[in-house]
């Protein structure tokens, strides 16, 4: 039986320079790799006798608006043979173009065009890539986190037209996001005020 | 004199018996025969993952309710895990023999209604009218020991909501005695049926390796011969304590897959049955006061129980910065759930990996070179609900 360290050892050793990182927790195995190197690492999972990731899960991406490299992919694999999963992950900038794996993995399609639903983040090679889960004529990526949680359109059946209308959102009262972090260990606003007096 | 012949599309849905919800679906015929097949889905997209990222860890669990209406449980189920990975808390035994039973009856409830309703779609009438009342049943069952029929809003991280009212367990027990017979009526409804077979058998064929290619899960994988299931294969919960067989078709096609779903309901009926002999009083959550809220009798007399039920409730409990996978074998394949924490009382990003949503991808592989006639038996065979594949 194969263990997940004697896995991460096998891929680490074959691929050396195209893994960043690695390490195993809640009995999974986590690696960063490099943008550039996504097919090959994923080729190699797929195909080494000693690993078999046979099956893509899923395909996702994380929001980090506040760091230099914005979005995250996430690809999650899974090996029957070895009963073993992986999550492999890079970082891309906003406009960046990411390899598309639907030549290697055909259930990938449908993954990236969520991807770029979603996030925005566009797939090169891919053959189809459409909007998937949003409406026919939508904008805007509604998973970034500077998309609100209204969005920014609302449909409505208009009478005098006969049909379907697009109007922006009007709230009768905005969305409230209350602060219920405990005064005891300092909201947001009295954190900053003692690291202001701190500073001063 | 040649005659130019063009392709017709048809545009099949959004509102339509057989796409089980609100599928488009445009296929390309070249007379009777389906040449492309294009699914257009989101017409049921709410947001969920958006709406998660906004919600407590304790009010996010509703939404799982909402993906595959037909077998809540076992969404939340998904989710419990995650959270209680990252939290690293233990769940009380009694906990996980309820939480099994009631993913086993969700097991139950969709496999009556996509067999049924499978029927249905090749024009047998009977079965669902005689599944839906058992279906009834156990509906009854989520109501008792939640409150309501379908949106059970009942796992918790650490255990679930409340105990089983008196009398619960005796009544799914007795359920079980009956239910057999009920699949063998439903058995000898179809199974031998000369048109059943004949609208299902070498309908929709894959094979092991386009089963592995477009990450089929659940029973799509098993009919085409692929012994793999989460419940064995990486077990949750209980289920390592319990003995039960994974039915495997053979050839992939339909047929197989609707046996497989009849043989696993009889295996249910014995996960249940195992779980009630062997469930004992006790806890039936965490007894961690900053994740399970207290009794609420202790609420009038406790300080301590006051402040806990009202940090649970306004701010829910913290949960520290983590990355996580998990996944439950839900009746119609893999359900995952991929959650980022930062520390806060709010998930970061909350990913949901529906099984129906690469099911229905393969739609156009599935379907091309069959007859139109097919498409909705094809369609039924892949246990679509678009409460998953749309989120």
């Amino acid at each position: 039986m194969n263990t997940l360290i004697e896995l991460e050892k096998k891929i680490n050793s074959e691929l050396t320079t195209k893994i960043d990182n690695s390490e195993i927790k809640h009995n999974q195995l986590y690696m960063n790799i490099n943008k550039e190197n996504l097919i090959d690492v994923i080729l190699f999972l797929k195909t080494n006798k000693n690993t078999k990731f046979r099956q893509l899960i899923d395909i996702t991406a994380v929001d980090f608006p506040e760091k230099s490299q914005r979005f995250e992919l996430v690809y999650l694999l899974l090996s029957h043979e070895f009963n073993q999963r992986i999550i492999l992950s890079y970082k891309v900038n906003e406009n960046e173009v990411v390899n598309s794996l639907v030549s290697i993995f055909p259930a990938a399609n449908w993954m990236e065009r969520e991807v770029f639903d979603m996030y925005g983040i566009n797939f090169k090679d891919h053959p189809d890539l459409r909007r998937i889960l949003t409406d026919y004529g939508f904008e805007g990526h509604p998973l970034r986190k500077d998309f609100p949680l209204s969005g920014h359109t609302e449909v409505r059946y208009n009478e005098g037209e006969k049909k379907v209308i697009n109007e922006p959102v009007k709230l009768e009262q905005n969305y409230r996001n209350f602060d219920y972090e405990s005064p005891w260990e300092g909201t947001k606003y009295i954190k900053e005020q003692t690291n202001n007096d701190k500073k001063n | 004199m040649t005659k130019k012949i063009k392709n017709l599309n048809l545009n099949f849905g959004p509102q339509h018996p057989a796409a089980h919800g609100v599928l488009r679906l445009i296929l390309e015929l070249d007379g009777e025969v389906v040449e492309k097949a294009d699914p257009h889905i989101g017409l049921l997209h709410r947001g969920t993952e958006k709406l998660i990222e906004n919600k407590t860890y304790m009010q996010a669990v509703p939404y799982f309710d909402r993906l595959d209406y037909v077998a809540p449980m076992n969404q939340e189920h998904a989710f419990a895990l995650a959270v209680e990975k990252i939290l690293n808390i233990d769940v009380p035994i009694r906990a996980q023999y309820i939480r099994v039973i009631f993913c086993e009856i969700g097991r139950i409830l969709s496999h009556i209604l996509n067999v049924t309703t499978q029927a249905l779609d090749v024009g047998a009438l009977t079965p669902s009218l005689w599944g839906f009342e058992e279906r009834e049943t156990l509906m009854t069952f989520y109501e008792r020991a939640s409150g309501s029929r379908l949106h059970a809003n009942y796992f918790r991280a650490g255990g679930v909501h409340q105990d089983l009212p008196a009398g619960l367990e005796e009544d799914i027990a007795k359920f079980c005695e009956n239910f057999p017979k009920i699949i063998n009526d439903l058995e000898n409804l179809l199974t031998d049926n000369r048109i059943f077979k004949q609208r299902n058998v070498d309908i929709g064929i894959v094979t092991k390796e386009d089963a592995l290619d477009y990450s089929f899960t659940g029973v799509m994988i098993r009919g085409s011969g692929v012994p793999w299931d989460l419940r064995k294969s990486q077990p949750y919960d209980c289920y390592n304590q319990l003995d039960f067989k994974i039915p495997v078709g053979k050839n992939g096609d339909c047929y197989d897959r609707y046996l497989c779903r009849i043989e696993e309901m009889k295996e249910s009926v014995s996960i249940i049955k195992q779980c009630l002999s062997k469930i004992e009083k006790g806890p039936i959550k965490s007894q961690d006061g900053k994740i399970s809220p207290p009794p609420k009798k202790e609420l009038k007399q406790s300080m301590e129980a006051l402040i806990h039920h009202f940090k649970l409730f306004t701010e829910g409990y913290r949960v520290p910065k983590d990355e996580i996978y998990t996944a439950v074998e839900a009746p119609k394949g893999e359900f995952g759930v991929y959650l980022i924490s930062d520390g806060t009382s709010k998930p970061y990003k909350c990913k949901i990996r529906a099984p129906g949503f690469s099911h229905l991808q393969s739609m156009d592989y599935l379907i091309k070179g069959h007859m139109l006639a097919d498409v909705p038996a094809v369609l039924g065979s892949l246990d679509i609900v678009f409460g998953e594949v749309d989120r």
